[in-house]
């Protein structure tokens, strides 16, 4: 039995011990002088294991007595934070090495990270849910704080440790009343035990637990630590917070709310709903005034996850859908738009005031464009692709009755549209001021354009992820 | 009153008074044997519930390790405990809020809780006739042996990241080398001068 089960975590325990000889490794011989090739063999190692998850699973399997769920929803999900991780950490390299932050340990704590994030998305069990959340939380705080010189990385730091730690206390609060009134921590007999009538103790858990999920995701108004982390990390860390732990945290949230309490979605509905409106506009008017890109792109993650909120809100098939292809989209375009961030420098230092973009468009033509289709697309502008991920998620929402929370975000997408539309008018139309430097690191490039392209070329089909996307939500939702 | 009511209300009496003396004792050292002696009466309470082996992890690593650590902090750093307690009765009414609120749970949890329908199916069976200890390793080494995995890279993790964090290969000092230590040769170390009388070097 423990052979069958070994059998189908093999991905996430291969990667454990991947990281574990790396750092053995890395420790016996010749230390940071190894991180480069460390960086490019994990995200190496990222890729095959996104194709094999992706190539190899079939159906619906479970370990360890119901704990560990492999079905098409966590596959879905291991494959994209796989992808998008292995991206960052490539996109990461040379601007960390450049800077002398580039450590051995940084590769081998995302790749335990991933494995955490890989864990969470597979939970079919309360407790294993924490362990997956917590691993992959405590490898992010450290890498917050990489560049421990600088006050304003260790204070992102220690904002995101101890914030992380009493939203943890919250989600446990609230799965300790859940357990309470099921008797187990297993998703399978929650929904069994809440299918009837739910009690208040177990209302009181469900809302504990929603908000210690929401501090992960940084939806509003559990979201103050976002602004501060993701300007005083590091920005390859920005980049990678912006991406796969979001996905992650997402899609462990789904999984919460359709596997343990699916048998009594108008109980949990209001409390999402309420969590992605306030995101949005909190996200979208708090935007306006921030000057630096970083801050900028933390309240625009904030308004994303509103959105994001909102498929799951709809509480139904074409929902968790709708969110899925939601988030896919938004991490391809972070991707981009962070491989942009990572090149602006000005006499080789980095720079991440809004102003210096001013009249990128003279100098840089194609890498102007390139940030011009991917702002488009974040705001939602339609021939873009961030467009049908905008879409997606408010059809779901009036599909499913709530139609007042498809007008708010549409409201919500039109203001926050803005401060995406000035970056471009910066871009072409602002005063000349003094120029980033031309070099652009060849690597970062070839995200930045590919992403750019995704979003024009991806109007055909989306790439195919939408029946994907359909077969993982079906699999969830049931 | 039977011996088994006596030696509860002897460690229950015990504890709430070790634990009531950890918080209003003056001497900071004195909180900490306090303390000591509540842990040692819950332990004393486990084993009246036949929870032998955690009775005997609390002695050992509560008592043991923490406790006498908290000792040996209280008692080599100086710091200064009243300034710490005026800044603590700036947080009373918070300290306030959070008591209220756990007097709240525990009203919801004598009160109104209600279970779910069929829950003593759900509740995790009894372990059989094993002894505590057997039955704890049945479940953490085999039926939970994920979440112990997991438990296990996470403390990896923590201590990677202490490492990340603090340490500092500084340059600038002396260090030991051994190889070099050991292959040193007296002949090339040392030089002999004839020194000729009243005249120096």
């Amino acid at each position: 039995m423990i052979s069958a089960d070994i059998q189908i975590v093999m991905p996430e325990i291969l990667l454990a011990v991947y990281a574990m000889l790396a750092l053995l490794g890395a420790v016996y011989t010749t230390k940071d002088k190894m991180a480069s090739l460390l960086t490019w063999v994990t995200s190496g190692l990222f890729v095959l294991l996104a194709l094999w998850i992706g190539m190899n699973g079939q159906g619906t399997q479970t370990a360890f007595d119901g704990m560990f769920n492999d079905d098409a929803f966590a596959r879905f999900s291991k494959v994209t934070i796989l992808l998008s991780a292995a991206a960052v950490l490539v996109m990461s390299e040379a601007y960390m090495k450049r800077r002398g932050l580039l450590r051995f340990e940084y590769p081998i704590l995302v790749a335990l990270s991933v494995v955490g994030m890989m864990v969470m998305v597979s939970a079919g069990d309360l407790m294993a849910l924490y362990m997956g959340l917590e691993l992959q939380s405590l490898a992010l705080y450290v890498v917050a704080s990489l560049r421990r010189d600088s006050v304003k990385s260790t204070e992102a730091g220690l904002k995101y440790f101890v914030l992380g730690a009493l939203s943890s206390g919250l989600l446990l609060y609230g799965a300790s009343l859940t357990y309470g009134f099921a008797g187990t921590t297993l998703f399978s007999g929650i929904i069994e035990a809440s299918a009837h009538h739910p009690s208040l103790g177990l209302l009181f858990g469900i809302v504990f637990l929603i908000a210690g999920l929401a501090f992960k995701v940084s939806a509003a108004p559990f979201h103050m630590w976002t602004p501060d982390v993701y300007q005083g990390s590091p920005t390859p860390v920005t980049a990678f917070f912006a991406t796969a732990p979001k996905i992650a945290a997402m899609a462990m949230f789904a999984r919460v709310v359709h596997d343990a309490f699916g048998g009594i979605v108008s109980e949990w509905q209001q409390i999402v709903a309420f969590l992605a409106v306030v995101s949005m506009f909190l996200g979208a008017v708090a935007a306006i005034g921030q000057k630096d890109i970083k801050r900028l792109m933390a309240y625009s993650s904030i308004a994303h996850m509103g959105f994001a909120l909102m498929g799951l809100a709809a509480g139904t098939v074409l929902g968790v859908q709708a969110m899925l292809i939601y988030m896919v989209i938004y991490v391809t375009m972070n991707v981009g738009t962070f491989a942009f961030i990572l090149g602006m420098e000005r006499d080789g230092r980095p720079v991440t005031s809004i102003e210096s973009l001013k009249m990128y468009s003279k100098r840089q033509p194609l890498r102007a464009l390139a940030m011009l289709v991917l702002m488009f697309s974040l705001a939602g502008v339609p021939p873009m692709v961030g467009f049908f991920g905008k879409f997606y998620v408010l059809r779901a929402a009036y599909d499913a009755g709530l139609g007042w929370l498809a007008i708010a975000g549409v409201i919500a997408s039109v203001i926050g549209a803005f401060y995406y539309l000035r970056i471009v008018y910066y871009m072409y139309f602002g005063e000349e001021t003094d120029a980033l430097d031309g070099k652009m690191n060849p690597v970062l490039w070839t995200f930045l354009m590919a992403s750019a392209l995704i979003m024009l070329v991806g109007v055909v089909n989306l790439f195919g992820i939408e029946p994907m996307a359909a077969s993982a939500a079906a699999a969830l939702v049931n | 009153m039977s011996v088994f009511a006596f030696t509860f209300y002897l460690f229950a009496i015990t504890t709430v008074v070790g634990g009531l003396f950890t918080v209003i004792s003056r001497n900071p050292v004195h909180s900490v044997l306090w303390l000591i002696l509540a842990f040692l009466s819950s332990a004393g309470l486990f084993v009246t519930l036949g929870a032998e082996f955690v009775a005997m992890l609390l002695i050992i690593v509560y008592v043991g390790a923490v406790a006498v650590l908290f000792l040996f902090v209280v008692m080599m750093l100086d710091v200064d405990f009243a300034e710490l307690k005026a800044e603590m009765a700036k947080y009373m009414p918070l300290a306030l809020l959070i008591g209220i609120v756990i007097i709240m749970q525990l009203a919801l949890a004598f009160g109104v809780w209600g279970f779910s329908d069929g829950v003593t199916d759900r509740i995790a069976a009894p372990q059989g006739d094993a002894n505590n200890t057997a039955a704890l390793g049945m479940l953490i080494y085999d039926k939970y042996i994920m979440l112990f995995q997991l438990a296990g890279l996470i403390l990896l993790v923590a201590m990677i990241g202490a490492i990340v964090l603090t340490l500092r290969h500084r340059v600038d000092i002396k260090r030991q080398n051994v190889i070099a230590q050991m292959h040193r040769d007296p002949a090339k170390a040392m030089e002999l001068k004839d020194v000729k009388p009243g005249q120096g070097l």
